[in-house]
């Protein structure tokens, strides 16, 4: 450690666990109740930072989706024949109790995803929250939506969601999925069951009719059989392109409506008159926010050539001040990957990084002896045919390339079968226009990135997925 | 009789509603308000031309702050008004009835309605723009995007015969989108919105977004219809003839003028009409350029 860290060292600053009563057991939420699962199988939910066990969840089977699709069919009647303003005021409680639970389900999210305290107290729960509060202001306003003048519920929603921000990921399927008056049945990842869970007792305290939302914690199994279930009306998944890719085969033929949200490999190109400090703070939140758990982030560094020794000395600079371990500490910047597997396939990438010749620079910190870590990473002396280039690594490891001219730029920032995200950084506004009309890019931030709001539609181009969640647009996935 | 009948209560001295305080009318006026039997109920303050100024003061006083919180923010806000609405249900359900010489189960849907009625403001703030604007597809290598933003300060001439109700049903639209508000309350029915200005207190309003008058209509809005600081003007409340005096003052500086066509089912769906009314068209233009290495200096 340089003298310099040691001046501005922090003490320890931790959030209290003693805020979140996490049980040592959990069952499904089926029809307004919790249930063991109908095989009684369970698994354990772990705190990735410590490796400790948080609790048994209940492993949803076959059956169980059974239950809880005919559970979600018979509310259904009901719940979508409410006037829109009813519906919405059960939204608008929704909304309010998380607002009220933040700091409890914020402690809870870092627990069970490893993620900081600070981005799930400041991003992840402020989120959540919004995106209720927004679609219960929508669901007496449909007509005004721009999809007819009187659209109407699909059915049954089977909705399967990551891990990687889980209580914001349920925020944005089961918001928009209730306000235009569909029931769900939402699988949650099988590492991060524990906050939909907790959801299950705000709808509880919310008064939520039985069986509008119906919660299966469980495994790829699970996620399977819901989507396949016949009775399930639209499906809505956020993950992996290739699992995304497995469900439209699923669905294809079935007439089932399908919205999937996947994969990313984002490019956030930096132009040489580009303001450096704004940009690396926006270089380092685009790749290190969440571990770089992101889906959007920009995962690959596009600087121009001339100023790309002033931006990656910055860069790095900055890096070496990155705050990496206790996720529960309100200072640290890195907390753990989320699972020993994914930190398994972040490792395999980098060494083919390694491999294929790229230089890797990993910032100087020291790693917990126990969970899943890993250091922020960069690779330079990239080539667009590396894997670090091409695939979605889904972890702290950005991949640096350069570029000469805004054409090859853009060139570059296209040249990946992923559309989800783009930044670019210049002072220049034509030029941020220019680039953005050019992006095959469902979201371009400029001069900012991975911001977040619940009016504003985000979703892929490509092999990113389809459809959009956010927005007057996020309604047209539930509506017919 | 038990003692607790014997007891006297204590009666509220009503007052305007003005940058937040709640003060008398400078003119030291007050007017007498019945039930609808003609039983005395209150003496309410009658504002004068200079309290009507006054308010204007603080409405404008109040649009930077109001106009430039988030849309969302002022989403809590209205809803949070619904909250302490349905908290204090039973006095509104008593004051309206009076008011309105209504059945308590009446009066009580009246009340219902009127929280409901924030519910549904509250939940457009943050989607007016997404309805009424928007990228236009110019033909030219132009981005062009529309967006509302609020008028500024809108005087509002409540209804005189829904006291509630109908004072919502006219009042947050006009906040919603981010304007100011003066408010001359039912003339005859004052009480309600006397009481509703309690309830923006206690809300998160910031003081002066809204400003309540009561009084004689007639001397109240002619001052505002005239006043140079004042956007616009809902004459809901106003006769045939005042309206159109009302609407001849308002047009020396351009007031934006709501006249709506009587009568009114305040039970109706409100569309978004009384949203749009208060909201200027604001569009940018900005060039996209092309991906020329060195280029103009914009």
């Amino acid at each position: 450690m340089t003298a310099e860290h040691k001046l501005f060292a922090y003490a320890p600053a931790p959030e209290s666990r003693s805020v979140v009563d996490i049980a040592p057991s959990y069952g499904l939420f089926v029809d307004g109740e919790f249930t063991d699962a109908a095989d009684g199988r369970v698994f354990k939910s772990v705190a990735p930072a410590t490796e400790e066990v948080l609790s048994e969840v209940a492993r949803a089977g076959e059956a169980d989706v059974e239950r809880a699709v005919a559970a979600a069919r018979r509310a259904f009647t009901s719940w979508s024949g409410l006037p829109g303003a009813e519906r919405g005021k059960y939204l608008f409680r929704i909304a309010r109790i998380i607002q009220e639970r933040s700091r409890e389900l914020a402690v809870l999210e870092t627990l069970d995803n490893g993620k900081p305290i600070r981005e799930t107290r400041d991003a992840d729960l402020p989120l959540v929250a919004a995106h209720f509060f927004y679609y219960a202001g929508w669901a007496d306003k449909l007509g005004h939506a721009g999809f007819g003048a009187d659209p109407k519920p699909l059915g049954v929603a089977g909705q399967v969601i990551p891990w990687n921000f889980p209580l914001l990921m349920l925020a944005w399927k089961i918001a928009p999925a209730l306000a235009c008056g569909n029931t769900v049945v939402l699988k949650p990842a099988e590492t991060t069951p524990l906050s939909a869970l907790f959801f299950a007792d705000i709808c509880r305290q919310a008064g939520l009719p039985r069986g509008v939302v119906n919660i299966l914690p469980g495994y790829g199994d699970a996620g399977a059989a819901l989507v396949a279930h016949p009775d399930v009306d639209k499906v809505a998944f956020t993950g992996s392109t290739a699992v995304g890719k497995e469900i439209a085969r699923s669905v294809a033929g079935t007439g089932k409506r399908l919205t999937l949200e996947l994969g990313g490999k984002g490019a956030n190109i930096v132009f040489d008159d580009a303001p450096v400090d704004q940009a690396v703070e926006g270089i380092v939140g685009g790749i290190f926010f969440n571990q770089g758990q992101v889906c959007c982030a920009g995962s690959r560094l596009l600087v121009q050539e001339s100023v790309a020794d002033e931006v990656l000395d910055a860069l790095k600079r900055r890096l070496a001040t990155l705050r990496l371990g206790d996720p529960l500490d309100k200072n640290t910047d890195i907390g753990a990957i989320n699972s020993a597997e994914q930190l398994a396939r972040i490792t395999e990438l980098a060494d083919a990084g390694d491999a294929e010749g790229a230089q890797r620079w990993t910032a100087p910190c020291e790693l917990p002896g126990s969970g899943y870590w890993f250091a922020p990473t960069l690779f330079t002396g990239v080539t667009q045919a590396h894997r670090v280039a091409r695939e979605e690594i889904f972890g702290p490891v950005l991949s640096v390339l350069t570029f000469r001219t805004p054409a090859e730029a853009v060139a570059k920032a296209n040249n990946t079968p992923y559309g989800l995200s783009a930044g670019v950084w210049t002072e220049k506004g034509s030029r941020i226009l220019a680039v953005a009309d050019r992006l095959r890019a469902g979201v371009v931030w400029a001069n900012t990135f991975n911001k977040f709001d619940p009016t504003s539609p985000f979703g892929g181009y490509k092999e990113s997925g389809f459809g959009r969640e956010g927005g007057r647009h996020g309604l047209e996935a539930y509506l017919r | 009789m038990t003692q607790a009948d014997a007891r006297l209560s204590v009666l509220k001295t009503y007052k305007l509603y003005v940058g937040g305080k709640f003060p008398r009318s400078e003119s030291g006026r007050v007017y007498e308000v019945t039930d609808a039997k003609g039983r005395w109920l209150a003496n309410a303050p009658r504002a004068s031309r200079k309290d009507a100024r006054d308010a204007v003061v603080a409405a404008r006083k109040a649009v930077a702050g109001w106009s430039g919180a988030t849309a969302y923010n002022r989403g809590q806000v209205l809803y949070r008004v619904a909250e302490m609405l349905q908290g204090r249900r039973e006095q509104y359900v008593a004051e309206v009835a009076d008011a309105e010489g209504l059945s308590k189960a009446r009066s009580a849907a009246q009340v219902d309605a009127a929280i409901d009625r924030w519910v549904w403001y509250a939940g457009w703030t943050d989607k007016v723009a997404q309805v009424v604007g928007g990228g236009n597809p110019v033909a030219g290598p132009y981005f062009n995007l529309s967006a509302p933003e609020p008028t500024g300060v809108v005087a509002v001439v409540a209804p005189q015969e829904s006291a509630l109700l109908g004072l919502v049903s006219v009042l947050a639209p006009v906040i919603a989108t981010g304007n100011a508000a003066v408010v001359v309350a039912a003339e005859e029915r004052p009480l309600p919105a006397l009481t509703l200005a309690e309830v923006l207190a206690t809300s998160d309003v910031p003081g002066g977004v809204v400003n309540v008058l009561s009084g004689r209509t007639a001397e109240i809005a002619p001052t505002l219809a005239a006043h140079q600081d004042v956007n616009a003007i809902d004459l809901t409340g106003a006769d045939a003839e005042l309206a159109r005096e009302l609407e001849v003052a308002a047009a020396d500086n351009l007031k934006r003028v709501l006249r709506p066509e009587p009568p009114y089912d305040w039970t109706a769906d409100p569309g978004t009409g009384r949203l749009t009314a208060f909201l200027e068209t604001k569009t940018v233009w900005h060039p996209t350029g092309g991906l020329g290495v060195s280029g103009s200096a914009y």
